[in-house]
């Protein structure tokens, strides 16, 4: 090794073309600005209403682009004096999964690889409500009900006190006034604590870029709700914020053909919801989790 | 003068004693019978109104088997206590009939059902027992289905029905790119 000495203009011509070097390197990089602007995207709960408005606007190019359709993204807030709950009588429920798909097809879930629902239809041995464990949601016979079977379609329960919203690691997930359980898919970073802290299995992973096909996009959308999720996003079903905060039944309600579902204001004494928890026999799944869910079982008279 | 001041005098108070009555007993009519949003009711097509065929038709109060005409109509209602009559009245087809002779159209129908199932009817006038669509909040349309459109009122007991297919399971060749 030769003992050369660095004399004070080599150290300071090195160290220039180093920090040249390394100043140009996000430059040179592939990130245009709308990814840079992507990256830089704030919180929801954080945005100023005009950033909202540019972030809506910029999904709704990109919508349009993909799919082809112009989309009504809605960032609307919670209506006041709201808190929903949702009521599903199980007496009722014959199993036939048509709350499965008015679901997927409101909510523009991936429709195959993967495939992603926000219901899941247990089917249970009668006299074995209990045991979820032994539940199975495959099941496919030529008809439903079967003889010796009861249906226990589980979703999202909105709880009160979410242990999903608790273990976000960043605050992607929260609960609005009304007591919806939301997501901010963009501030999501694809963690999956949440999906290993649900106790009801409410919530499902975007492992590749959701297959949507164009024609079977719904445009009406929520930014917090139903709008098209990415890659690496984590959803879940959110009493269709989109249609409730407008008064109107969320799209399950409106598909169940045997009429099990119900839904309403926990804080209006008129309510359906209310109703249901005063006059009929009501549990709530896993209670003893103290999850405070929204979401009533209940069964004839 | 006088005397028509006074004919005045007495009219006034009659008029509003009327009026109030009137009105007393238009809430009180609401209050009885609650308005239900409820869409047509589900006929078959081409059957409604009933008169059609059945004015010019003397009544025939037996009860028998129909060989001409409503031949798909399987009657599983507690049918050995019960026969067309029951609940469709005999002078005017196109009104249902209630046990205190009252007539009621088609979609009303939903008090002739409350008559013996008063316990289910309550709760579908809340809203819990059957179906409601559209808005239940605000100023929307809402649709509250009748009895009849989920159970046929001849045969109530409900039919099974095939399910929609399964979700893919995680090793499925459609689940995987």
């Amino acid at each position: 090794m030769s003992n050369k000495n660095y004399t004070r203009r080599e150290f300071i011509r090195n160290l220039s073309v180093t920090a040249l070097a390394g100043l140009s390197l996000p430059l040179l990089s592939s990130c245009s600005r709308e990814e840079a602007e992507d990256f830089l995207q704030k919180h929801f709960l954080e945005m100023t209403g005009e950033e909202k408005e540019r972030v809506i606007a910029k999904l709704e190019r990109r919508y349009l682009e993909q799919y082809g359709r112009k989309f009504q993204i809605s960032t609307q807030e919670a209506l006041p004096e709201t808190l929903w709950g949702y009521g599903l009588e199980l007496s009722r429920c014959v199993g036939c999964r048509r709350c499965v798909y008015a679901c997927a097809n409101e909510n523009n879930t991936s429709r195959y690889a993967r495939q992603l629902h926000w219901i899941r239809v247990l089917r249970l041995k009668r006299g074995n409500l209990i045991n979820l464990e032994d539940s199975e949601h495959y099941y496919a016979p030529e008809t439903v009900p079967e003889k010796g079977f009861i249906y226990l379609p589980v979703q999202c329960q909105q709880c009160q006190n979410p242990p999903c919203v608790k273990v976000c690691p960043i605050h992607a997930t929260w609960q609005e006034p009304d007591g919806i359980v939301v997501v901010d898919y963009n501030w999501c970073i694809g963690c999956r604590y949440c999906i290993a802290a649900c106790p009801y299995k409410g919530r499902v992973f975007n492992w590749a870029e959701p297959n949507l096909p164009k024609d079977e996009v719904n445009p009406n959308v929520h930014y917090l709700g139903n709008r098209p999720r990415m890659k690496c996003a984590v959803e879940k079903c959110t009493f269709c914020i989109q249609r409730v905060r407008q008064g109107r039944y969320p799209a399950c309600v409106e598909a169940c053909p045997t009429g099990s579902r119900k839904f309403g204001n926990l804080l209006d004494p008129k309510s359906e919801i209310r109703y249901i928890i005063e006059r009929k026999r009501v549990f709530r799944l896993r209670e003893e989790l103290n999850t405070e869910s929204r979401f009533y079982y209940f069964f004839e008279s | 003068m006088t005397l028509k001041s006074l004919r005045m005098r007495t009219i006034i108070p009659a008029l509003a004693i009327i009026l109030l009555t009137i009105s007393a007993f238009s809430s009180l009519a609401v209050g009885a019978g609650q308005e239900f949003p409820v869409p047509p009711p589900p006929f078959t097509e081409g059957i409604f109104p009933c008169s059609n065929c059945h004015a010019s038709m003397e009544v025939n109060r037996k009860k028998r088997e129909l060989k001409d005409e409503h031949t798909k109509i399987r009657m599983h209602h507690a049918e050995t206590m019960r026969w067309c009559l029951d609940c469709h009245d005999a002078k005017n087809r196109d009104k249902l009939r209630l046990y205190n002779g009252e007539l009621v159209s088609f979609t009303e129908s939903h008090r002739l059902c409350g008559e013996c199932h008063g316990n289910l009817y309550r709760d579908w006038r809340a809203g819990i027992h059957g179906k409601r669509t559209g808005y239940f909040m605000g100023t929307g349309k809402r649709t509250y289905l009748l009895c009849a459109h989920c159970h046929d009122p001849h045969e109530p007991k409900f039919k099974l029905i095939a399910p929609e297919p399964p979700p893919f399971r995680p090793t499925d060749k459609r689940n995987v790119k």
